[in-house]
């Protein structure tokens, strides 16, 4: 291999290489090939994206959102830099603390690790969009009476992982809640009042926690 | 003179927080969720050198970038980086993506130089000096109470130990940052702070304007704990870019960021001896300790001066010789953390407190009540044994039965609280409507519910009918929120806001009785302006001083070394409890940052590359829901004290009484947080110890 052809191999994308075996060694008729050149025929059809912006469509809370943004702008910044939607937070960016879950379709999904190109063609529903003509939803409304939240930056996240564990599970247990939950992270310690409010929003009854008691009256 | 209310509807009661409906709908603006018109996306870029002569750095290429409309200097001229992630430039643009590019375009020529990110590597003399003044640790002098040597020959019984702690980063969920706005030589921050008027001084400072120049807003803030009293370099360079660009600018750190710069709670090493009379009375105590604040006070804005803590924490000890000492190392300077020095100190404390009960075979509750001179907590001791069923849990140190071991432990915690300085008005308007206005700021803790519930109580209202604004220094002042001193300030203040509100409604109104029902006809007399009333706090509302005292059971799997916390029972002394709900959330959450503290939560240093090793979620880990033990609270009721604040106490003993728990379980003490898996197979043997 002389020096250039060492060059064009280190520098050659994926996509070129797929097309110059596709051209070359595919010929060879084995099934293993066959299934590589039907990759390739995908790889030939999908669309090359970027890096110039694109203009994109997201459908949050029922409405189209029309943007132009980068391929790598991830769903989570389309939502909150480039729209009005901040709600979802932006916390930790890597798809560890469940602050910007949002649900695509009826998932629960870490917008921040899902590029906003990619979360077209989905109902994509913020915690903007749960309450219904003005009327907070059943999950919100139990947060409030169980003050399930403090400072209130992680609310949306759990808010958003509950219904979504509601929709798909109406009556779970507390280990289905925690299981529910387990993907999102709180540093105030709302966690017991999270469960609380979860328990609370799937009709279960609860009873009274904290006690006060009168120092005076005590021995 | 403004006096509690002797009938309370809502002071005390569940009432709900006020802004719960728009923390979970997406309605409360954070200030990272701030958008002014034409805003930019600000970046910083950090030191990758532990420590580093800078020699030049070149914005130009990254200037010309599409999309970037300002970068500028952290520092002119030449400077030496002490840490890594030191703020070098930053830049503002477009999109968040033109500012990663543009981080990449800078270019830095700096000169490596040798550093030192571990306290053990840095007390030695060879280690390179993290400052060249002054030695990295100088061994301390020793400070002596009483005759401590004959002291230790006196006692029936000594023991001696070595405890440790982590650093702990403070890890608000929303990032400290701000988006700045200029209009003209007129600045607006909307700051991600726990002091308004503590970040405006700061920015006027650093900017050069006059003070009244500057207004800062945090209508809702995503936590503080400490580490959110000033502006910060990411405050000043949020500024000067927005100055630059001509725009407002939106600078938020990352979590990457948020992990190496912005504070944390200093280590602690703990050499301790301490002994006690036959009588099971404390008579000698001896501590040496170091910690590190990382490069400490002085270059970092909120930089903590060092590592020491009260000894000998909340107990009388007649004998004692304490010597402290920080550690400089090449690291984030340590800022307030939640109860500063408080929770190393409880550790220490109280883990020789149950090794030495143990040695004396007395039972460490009953040991707390012969040494513990606080008549609350004795009292909070005997309440929450009972309570905790301690009678019946508590046996002899590692005779728990079978592979997973069961144990239980307790703690107590000292706070000072207090309040002052706090000024408030009210704008009654002629429909009867009224806006509270304080300038204060609300954390998470519930400042603005504890202002509505008084306000509804001595104005005969609803909560919900009184318009709270803070975080806003264009309204009276107030401090910023530290030290558990927000409620005891703020309470006094709107308590005698609503007393001058209820004289003047009368005087204006005519009507002699204003509250109430009689509320909107007395408004509707003051005719088309509305009564403009301030307040201000006063002696006699609040009070300082709060103790607490926590139980912790444990099971402990000996083949995995896996802690689980089964239970918390925790009597805290709440004052005139002013907010039952949100004080009870706050003790909640002391006590799951306290399980933190105990278990799970360390910042690693990697000292042959001097980098930060766990700077997100993924390996610093947090307690999550599944981590939950049961916790019980019990608030004790001290109207008579008036109002205290309760957000610090709370998260002290918790680490402590953990770590009992575990000792009491396995039978052998685990002296180092957190208490990991490894440490409980090495303390067992089963495994060599953890470097």
């Amino acid at each position: 291999m002389s020096d250039s052809t060492k060059q064009d191999c280190l520098t050659v994308s994926r996509r070129a290489f797929l097309k110059t075996f596709g051209t070359s060694a595919a010929v060879a008729a084995t099934a293993q090939v066959e299934a590589v050149a039907e990759e390739l025929q995908k790889a030939n059809q999908e669309k090359i994206y970027g890096p110039e912006t694109v203009p994109i469509t997201l459908q949050v809370n029922g409405s189209p959102i029309k943007l132009q943004v980068e391929p790598r702008v991830t769903l989570l910044e389309a939502l909150r830099n480039h729209s009005h939607f901040t709600g979802a937070k932006e916390v930790c960016d890597r798809a560890t603390c469940g602050a910007c879950t949002v649900l695509l379709d009826d998932l629960p999904i870490y917008s921040c690790s899902k590029l906003a190109l990619e979360a077209q063609g989905h109902a994509i529903t913020t915690v903007e969009g749960l309450a219904e003509n003005g009327q907070l939803s059943k999950v919100q409304q139990a947060f409030i009476d169980e003050d399930a939240l403090m400072c209130g930056y992680c609310t949306p996240g759990f808010v958003m992982s509950v219904t979504a564990l509601l929709k798909k599970n109406p009556h779970p247990t507390a280990e289905e809640v925690q299981h529910g939950c387990a993907g999102n992270l709180c540093r105030c310690g709302t966690y017991p009042r999270v469960l609380r409010a979860a328990l609370k929003a799937a009709g279960v009854p609860l009873t009274s926690q904290t006690e006060v008691i009168s120092y005076a009256k005590l021995a | 003179m403004p006096s509690w209310p002797e009938k309370r509807s809502y002071i005390g009661s569940l009432a709900k927080r006020v802004d719960a409906p728009a923390k979970v709908s997406g309605a409360a603006k954070y200030s990272s969720d701030v958008q002014p018109e034409g805003w930019l996306y600000g970046m910083i870029l950090r030191s990758k050198w532990p420590k580093a002569k800078i020699t030049k750095i070149n914005l130009e290429k990254a200037a010309r970038l599409p999309g970037i409309k300002a970068a500028v200097l952290a520092r002119e001229g030449e400077r030496i980086v002490r840490f890594y992630g030191e703020e070098l430039a930053a830049v503002a643009g477009l999109t968040k993506q033109a500012c990663l590019d543009a981080l990449r375009a800078i270019e830095v020529e700096a000169q490596p130089l040798p550093f030192v990110v571990r306290e053990e590597d840095a007390r030695e003399e060879s280690s390179p000096r993290v400052w060249d003044e002054q030695p990295n640790y100088s061994r301390p002098q020793p400070r002596d109470r009483g005759d401590v040597d004959k002291a230790f020959g006196e006692c029936a019984a000594v023991v001696e130990g070595f405890y440790s702690t982590p650093v702990q980063i403070h890890h608000p969920l929303e990032t400290h940052g701000n988006t700045i706005s200029w209009t003209g030589d007129n600045l607006t921050a909307w700051s991600s702070t726990q002091g308004i008027s503590s970040v405006r001084d700061g920015l006027a400072g650093n900017l050069n304007v006059p003070q009244n120049q500057v207004r800062v807003i945090c209508e809702y803030m995503g936590g503080g704990f400490g580490a959110k009293f000033g502006p910060g370099v990411e405050g000043a360079l949020a500024a000067r870019l927005s100055q630059a660009a001509k725009a407002p600018v939106k600078l938020m750190l990352t979590r990457f960021d948020q992990a190496l710069a912005v504070g944390n709670r200093p280590s602690s090493f703990q050499k301790i001896k301490m002994g006690a009379t036959a009588d099971g009375k404390l008579h000698a105590y001896q501590l040496e300790s170091f910690g590190t604040a990382g490069i400490g006070a002085g270059s970092s804005e909120g930089g903590s001066g060092g590592a020491a803590f009260p000894a000998p924490y909340i107990y009388t000890v007649p004998n004692t010789r304490i010597a402290q000492a920080s550690v400089a190392v090449d690291a984030g300077s340590a800022r307030a953390f939640r109860a500063p020095g408080n929770p190393p100190a409880s550790f220490g404390m109280e883990s020789i407190m149950d090794d030495l009960a143990v040695k004396m075979d007395i039972d460490p509750v009953e040991f707390r009540l012969r040494n513990d001179p606080s008549e609350v907590r004795q009292k909070e001791y005997r309440l929450g044994a009972e309570r905790f069923g301690w009678k019946q849990k508590y046996k002899k140190p590692g005779t728990s039965p079978g592979p997973i071991k069961t144990g239980v432990g307790c703690a107590g915690a000292r706070w000072a609280t207090g309040g002052g300085g706090t000024q408030a008005q009210a704008q009654v308007s002629p429909d009867g409507s009224i806006e509270i206005r304080c300038g204060t700021q609300d954390l998470g803790t519930g400042t603005k519910t504890v202002i509505a519930v008084i306000a509804a109580d001595l104005l005969g209202l609803k909560p919900e009918q009184i318009q709270v604004r803070v975080g806003d220094t264009n309204y009276p002042p107030s401090g910023a929120s530290g030290g558990s001193t927000t409620c005891p300030s703020v309470a006094p203040a709107i308590c005698d806001l609503c007393t001058n509100v209820l004289q003047e409604l009368q005087k204006h109104s005519g009507l002699a009785e204003v509250r109430g029902e009689n509320w909107l006809a007395a408004c509707k007399k003051l005719g088309v302006d509305p009564l403009l009333v301030s307040g201000k706090w006063q002696e006699g509302l609040s009070g300082s001083g709060a103790g607490g005292v926590q139980f912790a059971e444990v099971a402990v799997d000996t083949d995995t070394g896996f802690v689980k916390v089964k239970k918390i029972t925790c009597i805290q002394d709440g004052g005139l409890i002013v907010s039952k709900l949100t004080c009870e959330s706050q003790v909640n959450g002391g006590i799951i940052m306290g399980l933190g503290y105990a278990l799970y939560e360390e910042r690693i240093m990697d000292r042959h590359s001097g980098v930060l090793l766990n700077p997100n979620f993924e390996t610093y880990k947090l307690p999550a829901l599944a981590d939950m033990p049961e916790i019980d609270v019990v608030l004790l009721d001290m109207p008579e004290r008036g109002v205290i604040g309760i957000g610090e106490p709370v998260t002290i003993p918790t680490a402590a009484a953990i770590g009992n728990a575990v000792a009491n379980a396995l039978g052998v003490r685990v002296g180092s947080l957190p208490i990991t898996p490894a440490k409980v197979l090495a303390a067992l043997g089963k495994v060599d110890k953890p470097a």
